[in-house]
C-alpha cells in the first residue's frame, strides 16, 4: 500500500504543474492567441521565484517565503507573455515567431543574469515547503495518506485554478465573451466586445499561469534550478490539445500523463514491474509512446479553437 | 552546367525577394537585437562593454580559423533550419527536429563505427544516405498521424523528440557505446566527411578549424529545397497545400500525400543535419544523458530569420553561428555568451513585426512615387 501512496504523491508533482500550464495555455488558446512561449515562461517564472527564495530564504521562514516566491513568479510570467500578446495582438505578427523569440530568450536572460550575479549559473535553494502531513486531513484513513500527506500547498492551489478556470470559463459572461474571440472574433466585435482586451486577458493569465506552473515544477524536483524545466512548457502544450482544450479534458490528460511519468521515475518499487525484468528504458519512454497512441485513437475529430493563432484585424472585419 | 545556373537563378530569385521591403526590416530587427546586446553588457559591466562587444562583432572574421569554425557551427544548424523552413512552407510546424537530427546522428555513428565491411571513402556516404533514411522516418511518422488519425502535429513531434532522445540513449549503450565518457564511440577518421580542402583553407598554422565538406553537403541541400519549391509541380502542390488546404484539395491536390511527403523530406534533412555534426571529424560522440539536442530547437530561429526561404536559411544559420563564435571569444572579458541567445531573441521577436513594418515602409515608398505603377 505505502507504495501506491508514493506513487499518487509522485503523480502529483508531475500532472499539477502540467495541469497549471496547461489551463493557462487554455486561456490563451481559447481567446485566439496560440503561446508556445509556455516553456520560456516557465523558465523566466520559475527563475525569478527561485532567486528570490535563495535570496531571502535565510531570513524568512518556508511557508510565507513560498506564498511571496508564487505571486512573483506570477507576476513576472504575466510581463513576459505580455510581449507576446503585443506581438501577436497589436503587431499581427505569426505567433510561433514571437513565442519563438520568448523561449530562446528565457533561458539565456536567467543564466546570464546568475552568471552576472552570483558567478555560477546553477540557482541552489534548500526546499522547505513540502508539508509532512496537513492537520486533520492528513489523519483521514487512507485519503489522508493519499492527498494530505508528503505534499505542497501548490497542489492545492493547483486544483483550485482548476475550478475556478473551469467556473470562469463556462458561468461567466467573461468566459463567453473569451472563448467568442477564439471562435469568430469578427461575430464578437459585432456584439460589441472588445476582441483585443479579450485577447490581451487571455494571454496575461496564461503567463501568470505558466510562470507559476514553472516555479511549482521546479520546487518539489529539483535543490538547484539551472534554467530549464525540461521541456514542461512544450508537454503542456501537449496536454491542452489531448485534452481537447477544455478544463477538464486537461485535468484528465494532465494526470494520465503524470501518472505515466510517476510509473516511470518510480517502477523499480512494484514487485510485479520488476518481475517483468525490462529495461528502465521501457518505463522512460512509456509515458510519450502511450499518448502518442492515444492521441491516435482520440484525434479524428478535435478541432481546436477555430481562431487560435489568426491574427484578427479590426479594419478589415 | 544546368544546375549551377538554376543554382544562380535561385539565388537571384532570393535577392529579389529580400531587397525591398522585408530586407529593410531584416536589417532593422538585427540592428535593433545588436543594440539591445550591448545595452546588456553596458548594464553589467560598462568598461569592458566596448571591448566586448567589438570581439563579438568581429571574431568570427578575425582570422581563417575562427571562419571555419563559423561553417563548422553553422552546418547543423543549417540543415535543422531548412527542415523546419521545409514544414513550414507547406503549412506544417515541425518542431520535431530534435528526434530527427538525434536519430540520424545515431544511425550515422552507427555505420560510421561498426560497418566496417565498407571502406572509409565510401562508408560515409552510406551513413548519410541512411541517416537521412532514419530521419525521414522519425518525421514521416507525425505525417502520417496527421494524414491518417488528425493528430496533431505539433504534439506527435514533442512525443518522437522524446522518443527518439531516449531510443538514441538506449541503443547507443548497446551498440556503440563508450563507457570512460558516457557518450557514443567516435567514428574513425577515414569514414568522416571528407575535408574536400576546407582544412588547408580554414588554418591558422598548424592550428586547424574543424570545417569540412559537410558545409557544402548542406548548401547543395539548400539549393535543391529551393528548386523543389519554387521550380517543380511537386513542390508546387506542397505549398499550395500549405497556403490553402482546401483549395488544394479543390484543385486535385492530394493533400494526405503531401503532408507526408514534406514531412519525410523535413526529417530527412534534420537527420542528415546529425550526420554532419557526428561526422564532421571534430571528435564528437553523442553523450548520453536525458538532454535533448539542441540543433533541432535552434533550427526554429534560423528558419524563422530566412523568412524560411531554404537559401535565406544558409545566410541566417551562418550569421547566427557567427554571432556564436563572437561570444565564445567575448568570454575573455568575462562576459557569459548567453548574451548572444538574448540578441537573436530579440532580434526574432522583432522579425515577427515585419508585417506591419513592411507595409509601413511600402506606403512610405508609394508616397514618395505615386506614379509608378506596382506590378
Amino acid at each position: 500500500m505505502s507504495v501506491i501512496y508514493f506513487l499518487v504523491q509522485q503523480t502529483m508533482f508531475f500532472s499539477i504543474p502540467l495541469l497549471i500550464v496547461a489551463l493557462g495555455g487554455l486561456f490563451s488558446e481559447r481567446s485566439g492567441v496560440v503561446n508556445i512561449a509556455l516553456e520560456g515562461i516557465m523558465v523566466i517564472g520559475a527563475f525569478a521565484g527561485i532567486l528570490f527564495i535563495s535570496l531571502v530564504q535565510p531570513a524568512l521562514p518556508g511557508q510565507p517565503v513560498l506564498i511571496l516566491a508564487i505571486v512573483l513568479s506570477m507576476l513576472v510570467g504575466g510581463i513576459v507573455s505580455i510581449a507576446h500578446a503585443y506581438a501577436a495582438i497589436h503587431m499581427k505578427a505569426d505567433q510561433v515567431i514571437s513565442g519563438t523569440a520568448i523561449n530562446m530568450f528565457a533561458p539565456a536572460f536567467a543564466i546570464y543574469t546568475a552568471r552576472m550575479i552570483r558567478t555560477v549559473q546553477q540557482i541552489p535553494f534548500v526546499n522547505q515547503f513540502r508539508i509532512p502531513s496537513v492537520p486533520i486531513l492528513g489523519k483521514m484513513p487512507i485519503l489522508g495518506q493519499l492527498f494530505f500527506t508528503n505534499t505542497y500547498i501548490t497542489t492545492f492551489i493547483g486544483f483550485g485554478i482548476l475550478a475556478l478556470s473551469w467556473v470562469l470559463l463556462y458561468k461567466t459572461k467573461f468566459g463567453l465573451r473569451l472563448r467568442a474571440c477564439g471562435e469568430h472574433p469578427q461575430a464578437a466585435e459585432s456584439v460589441g466586445i472588445n476582441v483585443y482586451k479579450m485577447r490581451y486577458i487571455g494571454v496575461a493569465i496564461s503567463g501568470m499561469l505558466a510562470g507559476l506552473g514553472g516555479l511549482v515544477y521546479v520546487i518539489p524536483t529539483s535543490t538547484n534550478f539551472n534554467a530549464t524545466v525540461s521541456g514542461y512548457g512544450f508537454l503542456a502544450l501537449a496536454v491542452l490539445i489531448f485534452g481537447q482544450w477544455k478544463p477538464l479534458g486537461v485535468l484528465a490528460s494532465a494526470f494520465f500523463f503524470g501518472l505515466l511519468k510517476a510509473v516511470s521515475s518510480t517502477y523499480s518499487g512494484f514487485e510485479f514491474l520488476r518481475a517483468l525484468g525490462l529495461p528502465g528504458y521501457t518505463y522512460k519512454i512509456m509515458p510519450y509512446l502511450v499518448t502518442l497512441l492515444a492521441l491516435t485513437f482520440t484525434s479524428k475529430n478535435t478541432q481546436g479553437p477555430k481562431s487560435a493563432g489568426v491574427p484578427y484585424d479590426k479594419s478589415s472585419s | 552546367m544546368m544546375e549551377g545556373k538554376s543554382g544562380k537563378r535561385s539565388f537571384s530569385g532570393f535577392i529579389e525577394e529580400l531587397s525591398g521591403a522585408s530586407f529593410v526590416a531584416s536589417i532593422a530587427s538585427i540592428l535593433v537585437g545588436l543594440l539591445v546586446g550591448y545595452l546588456v553588457l553596458l548594464s553589467t559591466n560598462p568598461s569592458n562593454a566596448a571591448q566586448a562587444f567589438k570581439a563579438l562583432l568581429r571574431s568570427g572574421i578575425a582570422d581563417r580559423r575562427s571562419m571555419g569554425q563559423v561553417l563548422y557551427f553553422a552546418t547543423p544548424v543549417m540543415m535543422t533550419g531548412l527542415s523546419v523552413s521545409f514544414g513550414n512552407k507547406t503549412g506544417l510546424f515541425n518542431i520535431g527536429a530534435s528526434g530527427q537530427f538525434i536519430v540520424g546522428a545515431y544511425v550515422a555513428i552507427l555505420v560510421g563505427v561498426r560497418l566496417t565491411a565498407v571502406p572509409g571513402q565510401f562508408r560515409w556516404v552510406i551513413a548519410l544516405l541512411m541517416a537521412m533514411f532514419a530521419g525521414g522516418i522519425w518525421g514521416a511518422l507525425p505525417g502520417v498521424l496527421k494524414s491518417l488519425r488528425n493528430v496533431n502535429e505539433v504534439i506527435s513531434c514533442i512525443m518522437m523528440n522524446y522518443i527518439g532522445m531516449y531510443t538514441v540513449n538506449f541503443l547507443i549503450t548497446k551498440t556503440v557505446f563508450d563507457p570512460l565518457k558516457n557518450q557514443s564511440l567516435r567514428v574513425p577518421t577515414e569514414a568522416n566527411v571528407p575535408k574536400m580542402g576546407m582544412d588547408l583553407v580554414f588554418r591558422v598554422g598548424n592550428q586547424t578549424s574543424s570545417a569540412n565538406g559537410g558545409i557544402f553537403i548542406a548548401v547543395g541541400v539548400a539549393v535543391l529545397a529551393h528548386i523543389i519549391l519554387e521550380r517543380t509541380k511537386f513542390g508546387f502542390e506542397l505549398k499550395a497545400c500549405g497556403f490553402n488546404k482546401d483549395a488544394a484539395k479543390y484543385a486535385g491536390i492530394n493533400e494526405r500525400k503531401c503532408i507526408v511527403a514534406s514531412m519525410a523530406i523535413a526529417g530527412a534533412m534534420s537527420g542528415l543535419g546529425g550526420a554532419l555534426l557526428y561526422l564532421a571529424g571534430s571528435g564528437k560522440g553523442i553523450d548520453v544523458i536525458d538532454v535533448m539536442a539542441q540543433e533541432g530547437f535552434n533550427g526554429i530561429p534560423v528558419a524563422l530569420l530566412a523568412l524560411n526561404n531554404p537559401i535565406g536559411a544558409v545566410f541566417s544559420s551562418l550569421f547566427i553561428s557567427y554571432l556564436n563564435v563572437g561570444g565564445f571569444n567575448m568570454q575573455l572579458y568575462n562576459f557569459a555568451p548567453q548574451v548572444i541567445e538574448i540578441i537573436i531573441s530579440i532580434i526574432i521577436y522583432f522579425s515577427a513585426f515585419s508585417l506591419v513594418l513592411k507595409t509601413w515602409i511600402r506606403n512610405l515608398v508609394s508616397k514618395k512615387n505615386k506614379s509608378r505603377v506596382v506590378e
